[in-house]
């Protein structure tokens, strides 16, 4: 065969050998370190089961009061409230309330963790080019390699269960937030920041008195973002073990259960949509500033 | 550092691009502005300046849009460094300090108001003013009632609690001013601070800012484009242009004696009898005798001369020092004659 019609390819045998290699040196990695990681990850699980916990064993009355004050401290929105009360309402009556509070706990818990992590994240990556240089291809990375690649070292490393469940979350989840705060905090105005320079802010001034309020509108779309990530993941997650409104999708997609499925996936976007409101109602309400007075 | 030269700006270059340095030297020799930029792709912002700056007076630098005064004032505070050259203030050299040193330095001695105005569109009108206090850790209390002050002294009082985009470019431009005087600092740079100012207002802040270099004890470093503002406020006034001061000296020194034509151009317009002082234009008379009812000081305008005279119905005014001893006469023939005058210039 001529080189014209076939590309340059390692052999079989090498790439089989190779492919061989690497997992097995991982296999080896995972069976050492396994239970080290595994410990370090304990306080995530503790919190992942207490709030677990919370959510299902607590009477449901409480947790729609619960769900409804944090709605209207949100977004000031009745209507968002009774929106987000009639949904969770529905789906309690259809029968899926422990399956979505599992969720809810699931993608709570990821959301922080990400948020917490991912600003930070941001904010070094706003103030050195030379973290913007190394953190962009590895978000890249992050976005575009299918969610189900970076399930199998996950799954190698912690088996299969809430925590790596968690871990893989958290990954899928991560960017927008750590992207956002970045760009929030490089798109603050030049001007600004001189004024700030002019009256000898600090840098920790400059960020909590300039950088941070002023980029917290695009934050707050990023912890918008990753809250929704989180949601969609934990659905997949489900093929690892985590538990809620995936399994039973799962089992629908396994078994042909069309209504099963159908409803499961509209308690899940019956959330979603519930988070994505709060969320971006709020994120408005801190750009009241930005509006001018009508009157005088 | 003696009372004359507060602060010292010695052989300040500023070159913009790629790699400043580099083209330095072209720069020493003589290359102009536009050969630098089309062949060396470099802005020169500022070329060779040297001046000294008293302290409690008025500084203006006047010149027009792209000069280099935004650029030179910025030097003051070392927002922007110098390619080379020193800047000396209070007996210390701003630019070789610390990040420490020149934070510590911004906070207590210096203050700025922006042509931009440069407001914080989070915060109101009172945590704008503020802002200066606060970064220096001063008590919540205490700050609020110094930015009230001067919130009322811009005449702003009212509206404490309004966010900057609900006001007018001008009211902006007064909580900058408000922002910048709060902060109470020996030093005021201010970068064409009027500029959005209705022209009654801007009448007022400048009195306003004469009263405070008089009253506080305040060096004062002011930019404008407008040469009625520079000869209303400056004690001294420098005049840039293409990066380079081509003139400097007092108000009258630069109507009568224009250093070359683009300078007589703006001068032309100016109205003569608000700058020049009898003791210019007077005749040297000291025969105690001539002392008439038509008395003028030898630092008076002579619009206001003309109209002392004019008012106790005489042709000529006696100027009298502040002893009270004849120095001069001076007629309203001389005033009006001075004040048309064609302006001659020195150079080209
Ligand atoms: N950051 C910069 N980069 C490149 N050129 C600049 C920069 N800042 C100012 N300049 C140039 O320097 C010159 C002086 O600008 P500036 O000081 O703003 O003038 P002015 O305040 O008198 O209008 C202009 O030619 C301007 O284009
Ligand atoms: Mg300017």
């Amino acid at each position: 065969m001529s080189l014209f019609n076939q590309i340059p390819q390692l052999s079989k045998d090498t790439l089989r050998a190779g492919k061989k290699a690497i997992d097995a040196s991982f296999k080896d990695f995972s069976r050492e370190y396994g239970d080290l990681i595994e410990l370090i990850f304990e306080p995530v699980k503790w919190l992942l089961i207490k709030s677990e916990n919370f959510l299902t064993d607590t009477s449901w009355i409480i947790i729609l009061v619960l769900i409804a004050s944090i709605a209207w401290l949100g977004s000031k929105s009745i209507k968002i409230v009774i929106g987000s009360v009639l949904t969770l309402l529905l789906i309690g009556y259809l029968g899926m309330w422990e399956n979505t509070m599992k969720t809810i706990s699931m993608t709570f818990v990821a959301a922080i963790l990400a948020i917490s992590i991912g600003i930070p994240i941001g904010i070094l990556m706003a103030r050195s080019n030379i973290a913007l240089r190394i953190a962009s291809p590895i978000l890249d990375v992050m976005q575009t390699m299918p969610s189900f690649v970076y399930l199998i070292p996950v799954v190698m490393l912690l088996g299969i269960g809430k925590v790596p469940g968690l871990l893989a979350v958290i990954i899928y989840a991560i960017p927008p937030i750590i992207r956002l705060t970045n760009l929030g905090i490089r798109l603050v105005n030049n001007n600004v920041m001189e004024a700030g320079h002019a009256y000898g802010a600090s840098y920790a001034q400059r960020l909590t008195k300039i950088q941070i309020p002023l980029a917290l509108p695009t934050i707050m779309a990023g912890i918008n973002q990753t809250i929704m990530l989180a949601l969609s993941m934990v659905v997949i997650a489900s093929m690892i073990g985590v538990q809620g409104l995936g399994q039973p999708v799962l089992q629908a997609i396994q078994n042909q259960f069309f209504t099963l499925g159908m409803m499961n996936g509209f308690a899940i976007v019956g959330i979603a949509i519930i988070f994505d409101r709060v969320t971006q109602a709020y994120g408005k309400r801190m750009q009241k500033y930005q509006e001018t007075v009508d009157e005088q | 550092m003696s009372n004359k030269e507060y602060i010292q700006i010695q052989n300040i270059n500023k070159i913009f691009g790629p790699n400043p340095e580099s083209v330095l030297d072209l720069v020493a020799d003589g290359i102009g502005k536009s050969e630098l930029q089309s062949k060396h792709n470099h802005v020169l912002a500022l070329q060779d300046i040297n001046i000294g700056i008293k302290k409690n007076k008025i500084q203006v630098f006047m010149g027009l849009s792209g000069s280099g005064k935004s650029t030179l004032i910025r030097h003051l505070n070392q927002l922007i460094h110098p390619t080379s050259g020193n800047v000396i203030i209070d007996g210390e050299d701003i630019t070789s300090m610390s990040d420490k040193e020149i934070t510590n330095f911004r906070r207590n001695k210096i203050a700025m108001g922006f042509q931009k105005f440069a407001l914080l569109p989070h915060r109101t009108v009172l945590s704008n003013t503020y802002f200066g206090l606060e970064i220096r850790g001063v008590e919540k209390k205490e700050r609020e009632k110094e930015a009230l002050k001067w919130i009322d002294r811009v005449g702003l009082n009212g509206f404490e609690n309004y966010y900057p985009n609900q006001l007018s470019g001008g009211m902006q431009q007064r909580v900058g001013l408000a922002r910048a005087l709060t902060n109470d600092a020996p030093i005021l740079l201010m970068d064409e601070p009027f500029s959005a100012l209705d022209p009654l207002i801007r009448m007022d802040m400048q009195d306003m800012l004469v009263q405070l270099e008089k009253e506080l004890n305040k060096t004062i470093i002011f930019i404008t484009h407008d040469l009625d503002e520079a000869l209303r406020l400056g004690d001294n006034i420098a005049i840039l242009r293409d990066g380079k001061i081509i003139q400097e000296g007092d108000g009258q020194e630069i109507v009568l004696n224009p250093e070359n034509s683009y300078i007589s151009k703006f001068v032309s317009e100016v109205n003569r009898g608000r700058v020049i002082q009898c003791k210019t234009i007077m005749k040297k008379e000291i025969n105690q005798e001539l002392t008439n009812e038509a008395i003028v000081s030898p630092d008076m305008t002579i619009e206001e001369a003309a109209k002392i005279i004019t008012e106790s119905g005489l042709d000529i005014g006696s100027v009298l020092n502040n002893k009270g001893k004849l120095v001069g006469t001076i007629s309203v023939q001389d005033i009006v004659a001075s004040i048309v005058t064609p302006i001659k210039y020195k150079n080209d």
